[in-house]
């Protein structure tokens, strides 16, 4: 049984590794901090351990550290999502100002 | 049993939107639509595993989720752009932290029973996870300046680290046998967080791309073990997407700089600095009206910002200049080294941020056949991405890295604070060539000074 199940995760994880390759080089080295921010954000998906950690009530012990790891993976989660979008907003194309000038000389 | 097909039904379209989600990385258009699907796919995950049957009480992961959401959102809300690498740090630390204290409380609860599988995947959680934190708050305090950015090492610091290691590594194949030795476990999260201490203290503030990248990719690689652990797929894939995402990022930031891997971990960059002969010459020191009038008459400015802008503050104000200068029918462009300021990619958010479309932002590769035609480039706070001595000196420490070449520029602008060698102590032939001018003093007030000069010019 436990032989099937290492067999089935190396699957899911060389597999995510070479679609995470693919996926990765394609980001320009415009994005790369929003890229940084943003995988950190996702990899707070270790989350979803921390949850039946802090929920299962195992023991007073682990109860605390899974309380402890659900904050801190929130953390990761909300501030980096929160932060990626602050950081996507501010990437445009062409300043305001040039494309209302471009407006104008159009319909001058 | 059916909240079992739910949940892994959940964690399907979760990962499906992790990876949409990244993909809408590849243009700034589709980035924000991405991060969307991403981030609703990490809801979607959460709440399929609130339905996991182990889970009795809901009081304390409410009270997790609350603290936390507040905590991140107040953080990511008040952080500065400025100081975006150090946020990255402390977040990095806080996964990692995430990860390993699962990976006790797991190791906890089956003790000597666990399996040999399930004790190697935790040992590789608790092991990333703990390197990763010390390694990340490492970064973090060089980054705050809590402690000094400059390498720190003593003799015999890569023997010791390697005997640490291999140490480490052979309480972790005992583990593997015995693994109810409860004692071994924690003295081996010891000391593997005691070798990420030691492997960031000696990196000095100008290799930090690569240890940010390097803290990514470990920080992901320790969540995907936790998902071998606890057998749960969209832990192994969220985490190997992140744990290859800090890898490509690291060999690019390395490629970037001309350095393997083992040269950035174990060089101790910097600390060479004192063999380098002094350079003969003088340093010519100009005026900003001098600058201004410079700029003003300009065709092509091209503008390189570095690490020295961030601390300045000052993109707010080279966006104003360099609008100034537009007006005026100049052309300027941004050359963006990647591994200028102290992440990938830092400076071109902080440009972004003071409103510079990303269209006029330019890689190295694109930027460089042009400096020819280039009037005047104006440095602002970078130092060794501009060093001629990278590709004319094979003596160089920093030889081969490829650099952004400014010194075929007809004038050549140094925003700098003083005359020092700046963060990684190595001497810049460019401060001293003829076409050169240095403009000496914080880069913000030396730039609201040339945008009031060339207004007036």
């Amino acid at each position: 049984m436990s032989v099937d199940i290492l067999i089935s995760s190396l699957y899911v994880f060389v597999l995510a590794a070479f679609l995470g390759y693919q996926i990765i080089s394609r980001v320009p080295p415009l994005l790369h901090t929003p890229l940084m921010a943003a995988t950190n954000a996702i990899s707070g998906i270790s989350l979803v351990g921390s949850l039946v950690t802090a929920g299962a009530e195992h023991s007073t012990l682990s109860t605390i550290l899974g309380v402890i790891a659900v904050i801190a993976a929130t953390i990761n989660v909300v501030g980096g999502f929160t932060i990626t979008e602050r950081m996507l907003k501010m990437f445009q194309d062409k300043l305001p100002s040039d494309s209302k000038d471009k407006k104008e000389e159009k319909n001058s | 049993m059916e909240s079992k097909y739910f949940i892994e039904v959940a964690y399907i379209i979760a990962s499906t939107l992790f990876i949409f989600g990244l993909k809408g990385l590849s243009h700034p258009k589709s980035a924000r639509n991405g991060m969307n699907l991403a981030a609703m796919g990490m809801l979607v995950a959460v709440v399929g595993t609130l339905l996991h049957h182990e889970i009795v009480s809901y009081v304390w992961i409410i009270v997790g989720l609350l603290v936390g959401s507040l905590i991140g959102s107040v953080m990511a809300l008040k952080v500065s752009m400025n100081a975006l690498p150090q946020r990255q740090a402390i977040s990095l630390a806080f996964g990692a932290l995430a990860a390993t204290l699962v990976g006790v409380a797991e190791y906890m609860r089956g003790g000597a029973e666990l399996g040999s599988f399930k004790m190697t995947a935790l040992g590789f959680e608790v092991l990333f996870g703990s390197i990763t934190i010390a390694g990340s708050l490492i970064a973090f305090a060089k980054l705050q300046e809590l402690i000094r950015g400059t390498p720190l090492t003593f003799k015999g610091q890569n023997i010791f680290n390697i005997a640490l290691f291999t140490f480490t590594i052979g309480i972790f194949i005992s583990l593997i046998f015995s693994p109810g030795n409860e004692i071994m476990f924690y003295v081996m999260i010891g000391l593997a967080f005691l070798f990420g201490l030691l492997l960031v203290l000696p990196i000095g503030a100008a290799d930090m791309p690569v240890v940010m990248s390097l803290m990514n990719s470990y920080a992901g690689l320790a969540s995907a073990a936790t998902g071998f652990a606890l057998k749960n797929n969209v832990l192994i894939i969220a985490g190997t997407l992140d744990g290859f995402s800090g890898f490509i990022l690291s060999i690019l930031m390395c490629k970037a700089m001309n350095r393997s891997m083992t040269n950035v971990l174990f060089g101790a960059f910097g600390g060479a600095a004192e063999e380098q002969q002094a350079i003969e010459g003088v340093q010519r020191e100009v005026t900003v009206d001098d600058v201004a009038v410079q700029l003003a008459y300009a065709r092509q400015v091209v503008i390189v910002p570095g690490y020295g802008l961030a601390t300045a503050q000052a993109q707010h104000t080279v966006r104003e200049l360099a609008e100034t200068l537009e007006h005026r029918g100049v052309i300027v462009k941004y050359a963006i080294h990647p591994v200028a300021g102290r992440m990938p990619g830092h400076m071109n958010v902080l440009l972004a941020e003071a409103n510079v479309p990303y269209s006029s932002l330019y890689e190295l590769e694109q930027i460089n056949p042009e400096m020819g035609a280039t009037d005047v480039s104006v440095v602002i706070g970078a130092n060794d991405v501009v060093n001629p001595d990278a590709r004319d000196n094979p003596k160089s420490p920093i030889a081969g890295m490829p650099i952004i070449e400014v010194d075929k520029s007809k004038q050549v602008i140094v925003l700098k604070r003083g005359k020092g060698r700046g963060f990684s102590g190595i001497e810049n032939p460019l401060f001293f060539k003829p076409n050169t001018g240095m403009l000496y003093g914080d880069a913000k007030a030396s730039l609201s000074k040339l945008v009031q000069a060339v207004q007036q010019a």
